[in-house]
């Protein structure tokens, strides 16, 4: 285990439900995510991607296997242990948003400052995303690619190790799911978050450093990318 | 439609928790509907029937000695449709066994054992046989307190000479469906008895020969009863008349007038509450499933449902709860109204006390509810109404909160994001927190006001029987007797202190206010037996003038200084003008009270006394009890603590113990609603608070989110519950004083302690519930979906 690696699993497997009804969502993965990358899971429905990322990002148990963040093995974290890793360590962005509904979009943003150990300022996460002139502003009064930059300043503001992102865009249409991708690189470029990105699209891939294809519960393949395209060439 | 019936059992059965609540508060509601109007016919028809049924008289005009044949002029009265004469008189029974004599009134029965007036219903054995003088029929009530049984014997005293008896039939009588010794307020069975003799056995005991002393009367129907008491009154003048009164002012009818009417008020009150908290809950609940159902109810329109056959599928729902809980309401009426009359049947001897319910009162029950639920109900549908398909199917915009953020800037500067969102989505909602509010207020109100009167009966006993009555036994006397035979009772074994007391009977008049009452003539500084002021100070008996008790001053409407009119019904019935002194906290009865040799003065008599107060050294009050056995003038014997005890049973049967049960289901609506409440914050937020663990907040820290508004809900209600609770105290307690007794109400901390802790409870268990559902939130499950 070395440094430069955010994760790395050995024989990481999750089998949901017993006997003839059980699904082997995970089969024995096998992993290193370098530091500082922004790495895209590709698959289709079922093959186990959003299970690892949720493994990964301590919201789910592996059946069996090792999954590390850096150093601490994640499998055999206790719940408030998890809740503790989550806590400084991860930020999520999600296809809904799942901002609070009750709070602007500034202190949706606060809302992780104030629990976060080393947090950005909040105006400056806002202003990341582009959206410093919307700070106060509900999320009822907001744009669905808005709401998505709210999440991801919420999810950067912690100034996250690793950033999570569940089909970030799947609810957007082009020109502002672009934007948002934008903003995934940015934040990958300047915080050096290692970001991972969960999602069908395999067009949003050609960003990527790291692409990792995902079939039946098992990786495929692993394409490193040698040159990588700004959102702005992606074919949507 | 059966497919949408089938999803109507499936989210019926999703919600059963909730909707169970509810269809509970419809049940108590709908049982309290149905016990208590079902209580009240029975009450009230057994009244009239069992009183038609025995021919009880509607006046009784008691008179020193009165020849027979003035029955027939009597019977001649315009108004008069029949007469009726008896003799009746003081008797002392001396129970094996039982070191205390007990009281008793005996009452004569014509040789026909038929009298035109006041018959018996004989319940075992048989009446008197012809020429024997020496049976008789005894109160069946009395007779089971004590385990008489026929054939056994009684030994009696009247007018000072002892005579034993054979019993040979138990009776009820209507005149005593409810039984106290004259004099006090307090029914016992064990401790007064009514017996019934042959005429010439009482005529001789009490020297009545050819004569009576007491005369019965039926009204005609339609007859103004106050047009024949003057006429009886004034016919019965010569022969000592000592006043004639209606039988609604006799004590057995008067305690079962005021139950009735305290249950009235209740049932006027109480069960409309809970419909009133059932038709909130079902609206919020309803509302809940048809926002979280808001894309099935697109879709299931989009197939081509009509707004009416959807809106019918929800309001199904509403009706299923409504049917549901009135059934369980019915069958919990029916069989609590069975307990109840078995309760009402210990303390009124009734003959029959069947609990029964019209038909029509359960409908009215079932369709109370109904529309009570249909109001909450009909809000909701016009939401479904509203809803079109394209708009349901797109996902719902958040919540929008814009309009809460005005207090932002000032509450930015000390709230943290969790507790904003706490009191944002309260700002939010203010109908529906309102509604929580004020609906766990009235639960607690409820609550928290009967504790209050039940320990307000507390204070009722303590005054009376602690402060006022210091006394350990009252002797009093058949006749009044001079004040030195009374003071040589301390010779007798164990007393200790004597205190001697006059008392007659008296219509006391201010005006047009009128009380029939007594006067008790105390000694100047008494100690036994006194009259206090609200501050339990000693008032001193002034020489002039007359002290009333609280409850009386404010009958008659007069005050100190003013002048009373006082008719003596006792001797040779004089009438005195008297000014008021002083007016007397008290809350058992309604005293008047005067100077002892004042009293006596009035009405011409000199150191007579009716009875005495003794204090006695306990270890020797069997001694005692066995010296006043003996002593023929004794008329009756009373320990204070059996007052108390007998008391003290009253207050806890009859509608004493719906008090209990009361304050036991109010505690139901209060836990209803804090759950259901709980239970819509969480179904409003679940997505928000698995996004916060998501975030990396704790368990705790999500758990306050989500609790936050509840305990906000709370604290607001448990203020507010007190305030209601302490006016409704007095409201209920009003319903239940009377001139017999009185409730103290104030500001009973331990009540509302109680009833706070209740709902703190009841907020901590459905807290508790609804956290163990945070617990098993499924993050991951929770985040992918939309809503």
């Amino acid at each position: 285990m070395t440094e430069e690696h955010t994760f790395r699993t050995e024989g990481l497997t999750k089998t949901y439900g017993e006997g003839v009804a059980a699904v082997h969502a995970l089969r024995g993965v096998d992993l290193d995510i370098p530091r500082g990358e922004i790495v895209v899971l590709l698959g289709p429905s079922g093959s186990g991607k959003s299970t690892l990322l949720n493994i990964l990002g301590g919201l789910d148990r592996a059946t069996s296997g090792d999954a590390f963040f850096e150093s601490d093995n994640l499998t055999e974290m206790s719940d408030r242990a998890l809740t503790r890793y989550r806590r400084d360590h991860v930020g999520f962005v999600f296809q809904f948003y799942n901002l609070m509904p009750s709070l602007t979009a500034r202190e949706n943003v606060e809302l992780v400052t104030e629990i976060a150990s080393d947090p950005l300022g909040v105006e400056e996460a806002l202003s990341l995303v582009g959206l410093e002139e919307r700070m106060d502003h509900f999320p009822a009064q907001m744009s669905g690619g808005e709401q998505q930059r709210v999440a991801i300043a919420r999810a950067i503001a912690k100034n996250p190790t690793v950033l999570f992102c569940d089909e970030p865009t799947g609810a957007l249409d082009s020109t502002t799911g672009r934007a948002v991708l934008h903003v995934l690189n940015d934040v990958n470029a300047r915080l050096g978050a290692t970001v991972l990105i969960v999602t069908h699209a395999a067009a949003t891939a050609s960003m990527a450093h790291r692409v990792i294809h995902f079939a039946d519960g098992a990786i495929r393949e692993v394409v490193v990318n040698e040159t990588r395209l700004s959102p702005d060439e992606i074919e949507w | 439609m059966r497919a949408l019936d089938h999803k109507l059992m499936r989210d019926l059965w999703r919600i059963r928790g909730q909707a169970g609540a509810i269809a509970l508060v419809v049940a108590v509601g709908v049982s309290l509907l149905i016990m208590m109007s079902g209580m009240l016919q029975s009450l009230r028809e057994t009244r009239v029937q069992y009183y038609e049924s025995y021919r009880l008289a509607e006046v009784f005009a008691p008179v020193t000695r009165a020849p027979a044949r003035v029955i027939e002029r009597v019977a001649d009265l315009p108004g008069v449709a029949a007469a009726e004469g008896r003799i009746q008189g003081a008797a002392l029974l001396d129970m094996p066994g039982q070191a205390l004599p007990v009281r008793a009134i005996a009452l004569s029965l014509p040789r026909s054992m038929e009298p035109r007036l006041n018959a018996l219903y004989l319940k075992e054995g048989r009446f008197l046989s012809a020429g024997h003088m020496d049976e008789v029929v005894v109160l069946e009530s009395f007779a089971r307190a004590h385990d008489l049984a026929l054939g056994d014997h009684l030994t009696a005293t009247m007018q000072g000479s002892r005579r034993t008896f054979q019993i040979v039939g138990f009776a009820a009588a209507p005149e005593y469906l409810f039984t106290t010794a004259p004099g006090e307020f307090v029914p016992d069975d064990a401790r007064f008895a009514a017996l019934w003799m042959h005429e010439e056995a009482l005529a001789a005991a009490f020297d009545l020969k050819g004569a009576v002393n007491e005369v019965l009367i039926e009204l005609e129907r339609g007859a103004n009863a106050q047009d024949v008491l003057t006429r009886v009154d004034h016919l019965l003048d010569r022969y000592g008349g000592q006043g004639a009164y209606e039988r609604k002012d006799s004590m057995s009818d008067r305690f079962i007038s005021e139950e009735i009417s305290g249950l009235v008020a209740t049932s006027v009150v109480v069960p409309p509450i809970f419909l009133g908290v059932a038709a909130f809950l079902l609206y919020i609940v309803i509302t809940r499933l048809v926002q979280a159902e808001r894309e099935q109810i697109g879709l299931i329109k989009a197939f081509g449902y009509t707004d009416f056959e959807v809106a019918l599928h929800y309001f199904k729902m509403v009706l299923v709860i409504a049917v549901v809980g009135a059934a369980m309401g019915c069958a919990i009426g029916l069989w609590g109204g069975r307990f109840m009359a078995g309760l009402y049947q210990s303390v009124y001897h009734f003959p029959f006390l069947v609990f029964r319910v019209e038909p029509s009162s359960l409908v009215t029950g079932v369709i109370t509810s109904i529309l009570a639920a249909s109001a909450g109900g009909i809000f909701v549908l016009r939401g479904v109404f509203r809803l079109t398909p394209a708009v349901a199917m797109r996902p719902p915009a958040p919540m929008d909160f814009s309009r809460t953020g005005a207090l932002n800037n000032r509450l930015r500067r000390w709230l943290d994001q969790p507790t904003r969102m706490v009191l944002r989505r309260i700002l939010r909602n203010p109908g529906r927190i309102g509604g929580a509010v004020l609906g766990i207020a009235v639960g607690m109100g409820l609550s928290s006001a009967q504790m209050s009167v039940m320990s307000g009966f507390d204070d009722t006993l303590d005054l009376t029987f602690g402060v006022i009555d210091r006394s350990d036994v009252a002797v009093s006397f058949f006749e009044p007797m001079p004040a030195a035979t009374a003071y040589a009772m301390a010779h007798l074994p164990g007393v200790i202190e004597v205190e001697p007391m006059r008392s007659v009977s008296a219509v006391l008049r201010n005006g047009r206010e009128s009380y029939r009452g007594s006067v008790t003539g105390l000694v100047e500084n008494a100690r036994l037996n006194r009259a206090v002021r609200k501050d339990m100070s000693d008032i001193t008996m002034p020489a002039q003038g007359i002290v009333l008790a609280r409850a009386l001053a404010d009958t008659l409407n007069i005050g100190p200084g003013e002048t009373l009119r006082v008719e003596v019904l006792d001797g040779r019935r004089p009438v005195i003008e008297v000014q008021v002194a002083e007016v007397a906290q008290t809350l058992l009865g309604a005293p008047a009270y005067m100077r002892f040799e004042g009293l006596n003065r009035a009405l011409g008599e000199w150191g007579r006394v009716s009875a005495v107060y003794l204090r006695v050294d306990a270890a020797e009050m069997d001694a005692l009890y066995a010296a006043l056995k003996e002593m023929p003038t004794v008329a009756g014997v009373t320990q204070r603590e059996d007052a108390r005890a007998a008391m003290q049973k009253l207050m806890d049967t009859g509608a004493g113990a719906m008090r209990y049960v009361m304050a036991a289901i109010a505690g139901v609506i209060t836990f209803g609603i804090v759950y259901n409440a709980a239970r819509i914050a969480f179904g409003e937020q679940s997505r928000d608070l698995a996004s916060l663990r998501v975030m990396g907040f704790t368990r705790g820290e999500t758990s306050y989110v989500l609790l936050g508004e509840l305990v906000v809900v709370v604290l607001l209600a448990v203020p507010l519950g007190i305030g209601i609770g302490y006016y409704l105290s007095f409201l209920i307690a009003a319903g239940f004083s009377t001139d017999l007794y009185q409730i103290p109400t104030g500001f009973r901390a331990e009540a509302f302690g109680f009833a706070g802790v209740a709902v703190l409870l009841a907020t901590v268990i459905s807290g508790a519930l609804v956290r163990r559902d945070i617990d098993k939130v499924d993050l991951v499950e929770t985040l992918k979906t939309r809503e």
